[in-house]
């Protein structure tokens, strides 16, 4: 299917905010697969950042060719797109004390969770190498607190430095971003018995759960198993997650 | 028009089949493509116990295709039975069960399992680069591919292919020991092997350092293997190997594919055997070709 870019502006070094028409509502947490152009073959799995009434935005940052392709794209051009994809985050009326926990690149699908959440009581943690996006549209949804590695905005450190001391208060926590990330988010949420779900990455072929190539070891009874990120996932309970 | 094809004593209503791998079984393609148009469809590789496959990372693009480890991630046989054959049986298509013994004695066992109504067929996976035991390690010994296809052939009423690896010096000996076991068709090609390396860890992208490499960039290669597996044998062959449009899929038949099997880019674009099959009608409308058959193995040498 072919979708019209309504914009592809830089609102960072190196990363891009695309919107492009598109019907088919998603939910928080879900990817699409674009086709990005040029001389790439397969389609890439892009997380979404918000949706509107027939418009999708997605996040991401000039990586590789793929990426680097979509950059160069502008206004009234058009993609093929297929999705939404995947199992996203699963939404509870009952948790009223939310965190929402991102780093770096992960953080894009967090913006469409956290507007999504009905809770009044979101604390939101972004981490950043330096650099800091989306800070504003993540503010109208929620309590924000920035960790940059580089101290040049907000707190020096990393989201985990910041979740300490009042996390424990959490109902759940969501998370996305660098598997390191993902993985302490992890054991805090393991340490203070916190339900938790985070959205993995990696790297994918046919995106609708055929092809076996995007696995993501989880924890069963007798062993392990690897499930299928595009299908299965790409958010997953962090305790079955091994990393 | 007729798009008929024969291999062995099974009619397919026409050459175009999705390839072992790349399709699942059917479940997922099928809110893209209506299954029922497919000529057969060729299920993911199966092991007679459930495995687990290769860590990832799994795929890894190349220019114009794709190295994979997957390592035979699948349900097993019995999951197989239990959980997807009763999906694929509410189809009018054929279903080819790929079957990936590591041992002689499993894939006797699982042709036994599988000797039943709604299979079609077998595939023998005597050509898979990513697994330790079985796989391409049969595959490139004509001794094992002959004893295989023979003990197989001794148990099973259903039709029984041979899929070869492209790994070998001479294709020819390894059809010919699949036509001498008694197989009925033989299938190629499984993946070239290849490998890619992170410049910036130095370290090989895959934990096998060795992958499968298909799409695009194989299909020439692909096309050589089979026109020479057709010049060995007298059994169908199935031609397979970076197909991705209806005039890939007619080269491969005027080489000498009875059919087709399209694979990779069934990741690319889901919907791409439905393109493929309408343009093989619209080929053999504008050169008055009426019989499929009249196209394979036609190659003016």
């Amino acid at each position: 299917m072919k979708h019209t870019i309504i914009r592809n502006d830089e609102i960072r070094s190196g990363v891009f905010r695309m919107e492009f028409d598109f019907a088919d509502i998603p939910t928080p947490g879900q990817f699409v697969m674009i086709d990005c152009g040029g001389n790439t073959l397969l389609k890439r799995p892009f997380s979404i950042c918000d949706f509107e009434k027939d418009k999708m935005t997605v996040v991401y940052e000039v990586r590789g060719k793929g990426t680097y392709n979509l950059s160069k794209m502008k206004i009234s051009d058009e993609i093929d797109v297929t999705g939404p994809h995947g199992h996203g985050f699963d939404i509870f009326d009952k948790f009223n004390n939310i965190f929402v926990v991102g780093g770096g690149i992960g953080i894009p699908p967090l913006l469409f969770l956290s507007k999504k959440l009905k809770s009044k009581n979101i604390n939101i943690v972004l981490g950043f190498r330096s650099d800091a996006f989306l800070i504003d549209e993540f503010s109208k949804y929620g309590n924000v607190l920035i960790t940059t590695e580089d101290g040049s905005y907000g707190m020096k450190g990393y989201v985990t430095d910041a979740m300490k001391g009042i996390i424990k208060e959490a109902d759940i926590i969501y998370g996305c971003g660098p598997k390191p990330m993902l993985n302490a988010v992890k054991d805090i949420s393991e340490k203070y018995k916190i339900p938790c779900q985070i959205s993995v990455e990696e790297r994918m072929g046919c995106g609708i759960g055929a092809c076996m190539t995007c696995a993501c070891k989880t924890v069963t009874e007798d062993g392990y198993h690897y499930k299928k990120v595009c299908k299965d996932g790409p958010v997953f309970w962090a305790k079955e997650v091994v990393f | 028009m007729s798009l008929k094809v024969n291999i062995g004593n099974l009619e397919f209503k026409n050459p175009v089949f999705v390839a072992s791998g790349t399709f699942g079984f059917g479940k997922e393609y099928s809110q893209y493509v209506d299954l029922n148009k497919l000529g057969a469809i060729m299920v993911k590789g199966l092991t007679l116990n459930p495995k687990e496959g290769n860590p990832p990372p799994r795929i890894y693009e190349t220019p114009s295709g794709i190295l994979n480890s997957v390592g035979l991630q699948n349900p097993g046989v019995d999951g197989f039975l239990r959980d997807e054959l009763p999906f694929l049986k509410k189809f009018d298509t054929k279903v080819i069960v790929n079957i990936a013994g590591e041992t002689i004695e499993e894939f006797v066992t699982m042709a036994q399992k599988l000797d039943i109504d709604g299979v079609h067929a077998l595939e023998l996976n005597v050509s898979c680069p990513n697994v330790k035991e079985g796989g391409m390690a049969f595959g490139v010994n004509p001794n094992s591919i002959y004893e295989i296809t023979k003990r197989v052939k001794g148990v099973t009423s259903k039709i029984v292919i041979v899929k070869l690896t492209p790994n070998v010096a001479d294709i020819k000996i390894y059809a010919k020991a699949a036509e001498d076991g008694g197989a009925d068709a033989v299938s190629l090609i499984n993946t070239i092997t290849g490998m890619a390396v992170d410049i910036n860890s130095r370290k090989p992208i895959f934990k096998n350092i060795f992958a499968g490499l298909s799409g695009p960039a194989v299909k020439p290669i692909a096309l050589k293997y089979v026109y020479e597996a057709k010049k060995a044998v007298s059994i169908p062959v199935i031609g397979m190997g970076g197909i991705s449009s209806a005039e890939d899929a007619i080269e491969f038949m005027i080489v000498g594919a009875t059919a087709v099997a399209i694979g990779t880019y069934n990741f690319i674009n889901p919907t791409c055997t439905m393109d493929i099959l309408e343009g093989i009608k619209k080929y053999m409308n504008e050169n008055n070709v009426s019989d499929i058959n009249q196209i394979i193995n036609s190659i003016n040498i």
